[in-house]
């Protein structure tokens, strides 16, 4: 199974990731080996199998409605790239 | 050609719950920018979410009150996408199984009553909010909302005017205030409100095209940001052109709906079950418990004011279209000594008119359910007219006497002259003072007598029973 | 020499005041920047370890001691630590201080022990040689020119150099298990859920488990009733106290039946990692345990459902690595794609690019059911034949790796092969199970070869026990490495 330049770039976009036009090759054949790997999935028979999500059988555990968390916006963006006035800041978002 | 419009509604109600939904964060509304988001909120590295049982127990009362399934198990999934107000990169969010299926709410118009079935309802956080403001260029982003839960409530298609959108909205609204799970509040933004339309010949049955319509929130806007959109799309297809599926903008101030620029690429949100989180179960108990301290809804109590205190549909349907109004109303009633129509009528008239004209909740009205009561109560005594218990009124707006009725009546004089021989002798002045109206009535020209019964008000400043004034001018005259 | 006791006998040792703390704290600092060369670390803590040295002294003296009071360990750098960077083997984190502790590092911390530093990992714990870090590949000790696998190698090498009695690993498909066989170790992946996740940054959460990496079962015991137990701020954290030490030790080989998969017996492993493992049997065997044969059939689908479910699941994970609120920013964020795509162009490395692509894939609209769903069906049958084969076993037993530790840079040009690598241990964390490493042996060149315990969910007490008796009869976790 290999994969397209297209699917890479799209597949790329989609996880916010810059893949470079010297790169791509190197993606593409790359992802197509982990593809053909996993494409060794179906020759497992799955008829009538549930799928599995979580590898315990448990159920949500809830926590009470209750405010435990204080203001800690200093200690929160001090690993922060820019900020001003407690905003983080990204560059102008146009909707 | 004909077209019909087919809408479907997405509301998101945030839930009225002290903490966020994945974390112990404050949810309370206009605190200093990220002063209330969290290692959880912010998603820093390593961290994980815990599930509020408020939140979850709000969704049930939802799901039973609007006769949905509560799904016994729902999962939580994550939405992917990119957005610097979704700190985690993905939205924690319900997709395949929600916790609630199922569902209608009647609604009334003047087409008559109908009903809209709700598809689903699932639970989600919600994002932090991007500041457009000049921050040298640059965007800045609060996350004091992100995290908050919202029960995300969806329609049907079942929609087929602006009215009826309106009408399904002011229903939902109503109906979640009363069950104390969201405040309502559409300018905070705790209920907000998207809107899938599209358009078809009438008579036809497949679906056209749709477009997604966002930021409506105010009902104005939503009837509004509605008929310009069918408008548009009518307007689009009598000219040959084709509905292009996309999300569109309703801007006020323009009064127009656009495009949304920044979202313009297809999504692929790549849900998937969140492993952080396993399966959401609510059991017999937890309905039983959420069941047992469901009120009164509002199509209940409209019902029960029709047959209890002997209102017509209409004035039940007004008062109950908000609880506080019909809280209001049953409490004032009380005070009233159980004048229910009078008060209906006085809530619907004259308190609607001035909370309307200062543009304040019935909650925060001056004039306390105890104090109109007692107002009724001197209607009904004859201790003043109609007409001067609205001047009492304005009085007890305006906070005179301690918004003691009686007290207020006693020292402005307005008590109603009830004494005939008072009465009597003003009735002889004014037969004195306006003959040639006297001889007019006395000539069988009976609609003059209106004209006395007016100077007969105006020499008692309005205190006499017109009623009496009215009988004794025509026992002089006429008899 | 001090540094060759165990965790436990320093553990004893500074309670009976026979060293101090500080002292320690010391030598093992000294004999970190004696060995840098192993590329162990990515940072030390130098004065918080000797300020914290300090107070364990002083509770010492008052015999005040807990669990682990004085004892310096070191915590895998994929483990938030206040005010101590936390780089996660990468460029994105390189220079991010956490502002909480993981619950794992409050415990140590409760418990009394020393942390002296971060260890070295593959970035994100992508990867089985610790070849993909930022901050450059970790040597292993028995031979320096090969990979201590990954992607716990920094804790394993640190371990086997005798740099510290203990450390703590992550384990998603074999990251504590692989490198504590590369380098002669004991290490422990226990139940999902026994160890909280909080504050371990996820690589693929349903898989993802922290535990300890030690010179032998006692130890690793030892830091299990430290680190386990149920914690409330995450939701899959079993609601289980820690098991205490005597426990974990306690039960009997003797009458235990030993399943060995023919799946995990095949041609495809090294014959000589096969002949360590069967000689290791046989002594169980004569400890009283049974040798019995089980299947586990779906095995093989395991390494593709493994490279399916954990890319997909980090591909979500690894989203908030954005450049907005913490993390590497690239310079060239004009617009604000251009913030996300190069940040996270230039923050990562092309091992863990490679799974984000993956796993975006596999979800992507017309790939989901044929990817994620058809992995997630696949897991059910591999968990499902665990399930079977433990009606006939109380453990199942075979190789951790295939081989003993590579060359350094033999498989870095070919991911497939390294995932290769995981053949034996993914299936485990697709299970959910307990799975324990513990020495058995060495190859002909003298790299120590690896014997796998598989247990029943949260029985990891069989594990640690059988390893345990194990090592009362066999001295190979006793062995150090000459340079070292």
């Amino acid at each position: 199974m290999s994969i397209s330049e297209k699917d890479v770039l799209r597949v790329a976009h989609l996880a916010r990731i810059r893949v470079s036009s010297d790169e791509l090759e190197d993606y593409q054949e790359g992802l197509s080996g982990i593809l053909s790997l996993v494409e060794q999935m179906h020759d497992c028979d799955t008829d009538g199998v549930e799928p599995m999500a979580h590898p315990q059988d448990i159920q949500l555990r809830l926590r009470e409605d209750q405010v435990t968390e204080p203001d800690q916006r200093d200690a929160m963006q001090k690993s922060a790239p820019q900020v001003d006035e407690g905003l983080y800041l990204v560059p102008r978002v146009i909707e | 050609m004909e077209f019909e419009c087919v809408i479907g509604l997405e509301v998101h109600a945030q839930l009225m719950t002290q903490s966020k939904i994945f974390s112990g964060s404050s949810t309370a509304y206009g605190a200093s920018a990220n002063t209330q988001a969290c290692a959880v909120d912010v998603g820093l590295p390593g961290v994980l979410p815990v599930m509020n049982r408020q939140a979850a127990l709000m969704a049930a009362t939802f799901g039973l009150a609007v006769g949905a399934t509560v799904n016994p198990v729902s999962i939580f999934a994550r939405k992917n996408y990119f957005y610097p107000d979704l700190p985690k990169g993905y939205q924690i969010s319900q997709y395949e199984i929600p916790v609630v299926s199922g569902g209608s709410l009647e609604i009334t118009t003047d087409a008559g009553s109908k009903t809209i079935r709700i598809t689903r309802a699932h639970l989600e956080e919600d994002a932090g909010k991007s500041l457009h403001e000049d921050f040298d260029g640059m965007t800045g982003i609060d996350l004091n909302r992100a995290g908050t839960p919202l029960l995300e409530i969806v329609s049907e298609p079942d929609l087929r005017s602006p009215a009826e959108a309106v009408a399904y909205l002011k229903k939902l609204h109503t109906l979640v205030r009363t069950l104390k799970i969201c405040d309502g509040n559409m300018q905070e933004g705790s209920f907000r409100c998207d809107a899938n339309v599209s358009i078809r010949p009438r008579g036809e049955t497949t679906l056209g095209t749709r477009t997604e319509l966002k930021n409506i929130n105010s009902f104005r806007f939503v009837e509004r940001a509605l008929y310009h959109e069918i408008d548009r799309q009518i307007s689009v297809v009598e000219t040959g052109g084709a509905i292009v599926q996309e999300t569109r903008l309703y801007d006020p101030d323009a009064d127009l709906t656009r495009p949304m620029r920044g979202k313009e690429e297809a999504h692929d949100y790549r849900y998937f079950p969140d492993p952080d989180l396993p399966p959401l179960v609510i059991d017999e108990a937890d309905l039983a418990l959420v069941r047992s301290q469901l009120p009164e809804l509002p199509d209940a109590r409209q019902a029960r004011f029709v047959a209890q205190h002997e209102l017509s549909e209409d004035d039940a349907a007004q008062l109950t279209g908000q609880s506080e109004i019909a809280d209001y109303f049953e409490s004032a009633v009380e005070h009233a000594q159980g004048e229910s129509r009078l008060t209906a009528n006085w809530i619907n008239g004259e308190l609607m008119s001035w909370l309307n004209k200062n543009d304040i909740g019935i909650s925060d009205s001056p004039v306390t359910p105890a104090m109109l009561g007692q107002l009724i109560c001197r209607i009904q005594d004859k201790t003043v007219s109609g007409k001067i218990a609205k001047q009492v009124f304005a009085a007890l707006w305006e906070g005179e006497n301690d918004g003691d009725v009686d007290a207020l009546i006693q020292s402005r004089g307005l008590t109603q002259i009830t004494d005939t021989d008072a009465i009597a002798q003003a009735v002889n002045d004014v037969i004195a003072g306006f003959p040639d109206q006297a001889e007019q009535v006395r000539a069988g020209e009976e609609k003059v007598i209106g004209f006395l019964v007016g100077q007969v008000m105006k020499a008692t400043s309005g205190k006499a029973n017109p009623q009496a004034v009215n009988e004794l001018l025509k026992k002089q005259l006429l008899d | 020499m001090l540094h060759e006791h165990t965790l436990t006998a320093l553990r004893d040792m500074l309670r009976r005041r026979e060293i101090s703390s500080t002292e320690l704290t010391q030598h093992c600092l000294d004999r970190i920047a004696k060995h840098s060369d192993l590329n162990a670390f990515v940072t030390l803590d130098e004065s918080g370890a000797m300020a914290a040295a300090a107070v364990a002294d002083k509770q010492l003296a008052s015999g005040e001691a807990d669990l682990l009071t004085g004892v310096p360990i070191a915590h895998k750098d994929i483990f938030c630590t206040r005010g101590v960077l936390t780089t996660c083997g990468s460029k994105m984190l390189e220079n991010f201080v956490s502002p909480y502790d993981a619950t794992v590092v409050e415990r140590f911390h409760q418990a009394g022990s020393v942390t002296i530093g971060k260890t070295n990992m593959d970035e994100f714990a992508m990867g089985s040689s610790n070849e993909t870090s930022f901050f450059g590949s970790v040597k292993n000790p028995w031979d320096p020119d090969r990979v201590p696998g990954g992607s716990s190698g920094g804790s394993a090498a640190a371990v086997a150099a005798c740099l510290v009695a203990g450390a703590t690993g992550t384990d998603t498909g074999g990251s504590i298990r692989q490198p504590a066989a590369f380098c002669g170790l004991t290490g422990l992946k226990p139940s999902y859920g026994r160890v909280s996740r909080y504050g371990m940054i996820a690589f693929a959460s349903s898989l993802d488990q922290g535990g300890p990496i030690t010179r032998n079962a006692e130890d690793a015991a030892l830091m299990l009733q430290c680190m386990a137990g149920f914690d409330p701020r995450d939701s899959t954290s079993i609601n289980a106290p820690a098991p205490d030490m005597a426990t974990l030790l306690g039960a009997q080989v003797r009458g235990l039946k030993l399943g060995l998969p023919k799946e995990f017996f095949d041609t495809s492993v090294d014959a000589e990692v096969l002949e360590k493992v069967r000689e290791s049997l046989a002594v169980l065997e004569r400890l009283g345990a049974t040798l019995v044969d089980v299947s586990l059939p779906n095995s093989p689908a395991g390494i593709p459902c493994y490279y399916v479910i954990a890319p997909a699941e980090a591909s979500s994970n690894l989203s908030r690595f954005d450049g907005v609120r913490f993390g590497h920013r690239s310079e060239h964020a004009e617009e604000l794609v251009d913030l996300y795509e190069n940040s996270r162009a230039e923050g990562f490395g092309e091992e863990v690019k490679r799974r984000i692509l993956i796993g975006t894939y596999a979800l992507s609209a017309g790939y989901y059911d044929a990817y994620y769903l058809k992995a997630q069906k696949i897991r059910r049958v591999i968990a499902q034949d665990f399930e079977t084969a433990f009606e006939q076993c109380d453990v199942i037993v075979g190789p951790t790796s295939p081989t003993t530790a590579f060359p350094l840079g033999a498989k870095t040009q070919n991911p497939v092969a390294m995932y290769l690598n995981d053949i034996f241990t993914n299936t485990v964390n697709l299970a959910g199970l307990p799975g324990l490493s513990v020495p058995c042996g060495f190859d002909t060149a003298g790299l120590p070869v690896g014997l796998q315990l598989i247990g029943k969910f949260m029985d990891e007490a069989s594990l640690l026990s059988t390893a345990h008796q194990l090592q009362q009869e066999t001295d190979w976790h006793q062995r150090m490495p000459a340079e070292y």
